[in-house]
């Protein structure tokens, strides 16, 4: 889960014993990935690795960049607060998605199609439109602020604040709970519910012993993702927040575009990479984040 | 289950709690409002983004496509997009077909990293590939952004083909070796048909993820070439240009057409 | 065999009950009334999609009842949720709770009875003993083979001395062997604990091997309950005949002033027939182990029912031979013979087929109709 820089040596030129057909064959198939490979080594993670590299050397080799983080006064706090927006969207996020995932277990395959186009809605709309969109809504004199004005909040404005940003990222981010909760939810055997019910347990007890503990390995799958997703957003922070409460993200992308500061981007940059191998190895012995995504992809 | 209400077994009668479909409803809203409410809003008569708009007109779709800037940009967009769908789709493929039929060391490695640019945080990877293209020249270039655009493109294309292929009994190369076909002649007659569909898929999730991305685009992007992901982010933030509203209503119909096709070619090929 | 039941108030008392599923026309159980005493042992044998499943789970109540009532000791339980019923329940696929050890799957609904810890502890230790699985309490289920798995199934549902067992196609799942080992620990665990079974099967051998009582279902209606012998010698139906063991029929009408069922030119004895039948067209059901073969039709007892014959095959099957036989009228049919005495005709040849007419059974027809019990009066090992 959390190989950043392994190469890969298939093992296909030795294991080839001639005569032996199908051998060869699997060996010769290895092969196949060797450009993609390649093309991720040298466009993906070698690029990481610099500006990962360079946030040690840029402009003085030392930790200079990073203490620097704990001196200057923001950028501390512009973490805690991205650490904290991601903490309160990948929870929002599951307990919107928690029933939906559920129910999605429960309706006939019909309905679960349609369920699942609508989930995977947010996931297909252009990302340019989707903010456009949450940015005519939650505008000033848009239409959330007259909708909780009519019931009583008077002058709530989201645009600019960080609820705003957090609404906007719940929604785009259900996808990435709702479809590892299914795929979790969807291997619990309802009849463990039954047995819970003939055992004694009443119906709430039966789900609270049972169905729920057995979900955790989706829940944590979901709440990982999401959580990680959310630090490196950009363009949301950056539409629908404020340059006064700015999250990470906008921090590294004006350090970069401005300043043309890669060592000070790249310490901040390094910190979100940090949370997120560290998250992503806490959870993989439970939870395969990156496959449940796979479900976005390779649904049918 | 021997009977057949063996599959309501487990199931009451009966569907779902009132609660459970209000949770559902409103979450359906929170969903699809967004991705709606842009639609209403390209045929607005105003200057401003008000919603809901107060008088409707058809002015800025004629802004939108009568503009250079914009058409350059859709044009660019769609260009590198088609470019990207190409690469993407012949490295996944590859990749795909690598990881389903060998078994070798590092094979877990290579899923792995696979998946990587889905998980990685989208600011870190934008500014890392800034980083080095300046260094290669590479921003500011078709070639730059195709790049870029496929790495990011590649893990949709090796999911959906896997997806597909594992879904392929293998028993049907050895039956058609059987039969007396060639290697070759099962790959073409008995593979590519039965996978194809996977692989449209990719390259309809690999076109869509290049038209659609603005992160690395915001920060490849010069004056002489910008997507229109770009051109939209620009037109909120810089100029405050309605004609976002056109461009906006007009991705989210390509988009979902574009992703739709696949599915119904699947449908098709299974009613058939 | 027979359970000494004389406390009528105690036991399960199934009134009329039918559930019709929404979407479906034909109801899955129709009408089905049945008194189950306190300690018997009731199968619901059935094929696939009879209701007996259904039935089951409409006593576990995970399904509702569409009509009718379900007593358990007396008290209607017909809208009450499960949890509140007292019943055990022994899932086909386990049903173990893959996240809770063994012990912890067992005292899972001591917990739920707030039973206190110290009692818990004991309570699980002795159920795993009588299961013999006490070494195995700290493991988790998946970890298990899958007859130690359902080992654990019975422990977890008997532990809390349910006012009844429930246990639907438990043994499906495993093997040959597995399964006869199970068979005698349900058998045993019957006896030694005293409590209600109830047995969901398909497999005939199953139903007669463990049960006191079988009810035979068939497209959501109880064909016909009683002891294994009484439902295997006295079919009163076609389908309770063919579905339990291998039998002849040889159709025809019923004559009730002759005494006689009809079957083109042969008259077949058939003694003490039910008024009600006469004229009415009847199956004469005969097991194969009731027909002797004769090379010779005058070595036939006189009061036997004898009928020619063809054999088309003898087949071995090591205790006994199997003769194939087609009749007169291109009805086939089948009997035994000892392997010990030699065949009175091989295949090809002419044979006459005779039995006891007290070891047949005249059935109605049409699988599924009920049939007035002709020959209840008749003793099973008549």
């Amino acid at each position: 889960m959390t190989t950043t820089t392994t190469t890969t040596v298939p093992a296909a030129g030795g294991r080839g014993t001639p005569g032996r057909r199908g051998v060869r064959l699997r060996a010769r198939a290895a092969w196949l990935v060797l450009p993609a490979t390649a093309l991720l080594l040298v466009f993906f993670f070698y690029p990481i690795a610099t500006i990962v590299w360079r946030s040690f050397t840029e402009p003085r080799t030392g930790l200079g960049n990073y203490t620097a983080l704990l001196h200057d006064g923001v950028s501390v706090k512009v973490l805690v607060r991205t650490l904290v927006t991601a903490l309160i969207v990948a929870a929002s996020t599951l307990v919107i998605a928690y029933p939906y995932a559920y129910a999605m277990t429960r309706v006939g395959a019909r309905a679960r199609g349609v369920l699942t186009m609508i989930v995977l809605l947010p996931f297909w709309t252009s990302l340019m439109a989707r903010n456009f969109a949450w940015y005519m809504l939650e505008q000033r004199g848009g239409p959330i602020e007259r909708l909780l004005g009519a019931v009583g909040f008077d002058g709530v404005v989201l645009l600019g604040t960080v609820p705003g940003v957090t609404l906007a990222m719940v929604q785009v981010m259900l996808p990435f709970m709702v479809l590892p909760l299914y795929s979790g939810m969807e291997g619990i055997d309802r009849r463990l519910l039954d047995a819970a019910g003939s055992l004694g347990a009443p119906r709430w007890r039966a789900f609270a012993r049972v169905y729920l503990p057995l979900s955790v390995p989706g829940v944590l799958s979901g709440f990982s993702l999401v959580f990680i997703m959310t630090l490196g957003f950009y363009i949301t922070p950056a539409l629908l927040g404020s340059p006064q409460q700015s999250l990470v993200s906008q921090v590294i992308g004006e350090r970069v575009n401005r300043l043309l500061d890669f060592g000070g981007a790249g310490a901040l940059g390094g910190v979100l990479l940090a949370v997120t191998l560290v998250v992503l190895f806490a959870v993989s012995r439970v939870a395969r984040p990156a496959r449940a995504l796979g479900g976005a992809v390779g649904h049918e | 289950m021997s009977d057949t209400s063996g599959g309501r077994q487990g199931g009451r009668d009966g569907g779902l709690g009132w609660g459970l479909r209000t949770a559902v409803a409103l979450t359906v809203l929170l969903l699809i409002t967004p991705t709606v409410v842009v639609i209403p809003m390209s045929f607005s008569g105003a200057d401003t983004f008000q919603f809901p708009p107060e008088s409707w007109s058809l002015r800025w779709y004629r802004s939108f496509f009568g503009s250079e800037k914009w058409m350059y940009a859709l044009l660019t967009s769609v260009q590198i997009g088609l470019l990207v769908a190409a690469c993407a789709t012949v490295l996944g493929v590859a990749v795909a077909l690598g990881l389903n039929r060998s078994r070798f060391r590092g094979l877990g490695a290579v899923r792995t990293l696979m998946t990587a640019p889905m998980i990685m945080p989208g600011i870190v990877v934008a500014v890392a590939v800034y980083g080095v293209f300046i260094r290669w020249q590479l921003n500011g270039t078709a070639v730059g952004f195709v790049i870029a655009h496929t790495v990011l493109a590649l893990p949709f294309v090796v999911t959906a083909v896997s997806t597909s292929l594992a879904g392929y009994d293998r028993t049907m190369d050895v039956a058609a070796a059987t039969l007396g076909a060639t290697a070759w002649t099962t790959f073409v007659r008995i593979t590519v048909p039965l996978v194809a569909p996977g692989v449209l898929s990719g390259f309809a999730f690999a076109f869509v993820t290049s038209l659609d991305e603005v992160v690395v685009a915001l920060f490849l992007q010069t004056p002489d070439i910008q997507t229109l992901p770009v051109q939209m982010y620009n037109s909120i933030t810089l100029e405050i240009d309605p004609t976002i509203a056109a461009a906006s209503s007009l991705m989210v119909t390509a988009t979902t057409l574009v992703l739709l096709v696949p599915q119904f070619v699947r449908r098709e090929r299974r009613t058939r | 065999m027979n359970p000494t039941v004389n406390d009528s108030s105690r036991g399960i008392r199934i009134k009329g009950v039918s559930k019709v599923y929404s979407g479906t026309a034909r109801p899955a159980v129709d009408a089905v009334s049945l008194d189950i005493a306190h300690g018997e042992f009731m199968t619901f044998l059935g094929p696939s999609g009879s209701g007996k499943t259904t039935m089951l789970s409409m006593l576990a109540g995970f399904v509702s009842v569409s009509a009718g009532s379900i007593e358990i000791d007396g008290r209607d339980v017909s809208r009450l949720k499960p949890h509140k019923r007292d019943l055990g329940v022994v899932f086909q696929q386990y049903a173990l709770f893959p996240h809770l050890s063994v012990a912890r799957n067992v005292a899972f609904p001591l917990q739920q009875r707030r039973m206190r810890k110290a009692d818990i502890a004991a309570k699980v230790a002795e159920t795993l003993e009588l299961v013999h699985l006490g070494p195995y309490a700290d493991r988790l289920p998946g970890h298990l083979s899958g007859g130690q798995q359902q080992r654990v199934a019975l422990a977890r549902a008997v532990v809390y001395q349910p006012r009844a067992l429930l246990m639907d196609e438990p043994l499906g799942a495993l093997d040959k062997r597995l399964r006869d080992r199970l068979q005698r620990e349900i058998a045993r665990m019957h006896r030694e604990l005293g409590m209600t079974f109830i047995f969901v099967t398909h497999d005939q051998h199953e139903a007669l091997t463990l049960s006191d009582r079988i009810a035979v279902f068939n497209e959501g209606r109880i064909e016909q309950v009683g002891a294994p012998a009484e439902l295997y010698e006295r079919p009163e139906t076609l389908f309770v005949a063919q579905f339990l063991g291998e039998s002849n029929g040889f159709r025809g009408t019923v004559d009730k002033a002759a005494g006689v069922l009809r079957c083109g030119a042969h008259a077949l004895r058939a003694p003490r027939l039910d008024p009600r039948l006469d004229r009415a067209e009847g199956v004469a059901v005969v097991r194969p182990e009731r027909l002797s073969l004769h090379g010779d039709a005058a070595d036939v007892a006189s009061g036997r029912n004898r009928l020619g014959a063809t054999v088309t095959e003898v087949v071995y099957v090591g205790d006994r031979h199997q003769v194939g036989l087609r009749f007169a009228d291109g009805t086939t049919g089948t009997a035994t013979h000892p392997v010990g005495s030699p065949l009175p005709a091989m295949p090809g040849e002419c044979v006459t087929v005779s039995w006891d007419p007290e070891h047949q059974s005249i059935v109605t027809g049409g699988a599924g109709a009920p049939v007035p019990p002709v020959a209840a009066e008749i003793p099973a090992d008549a």
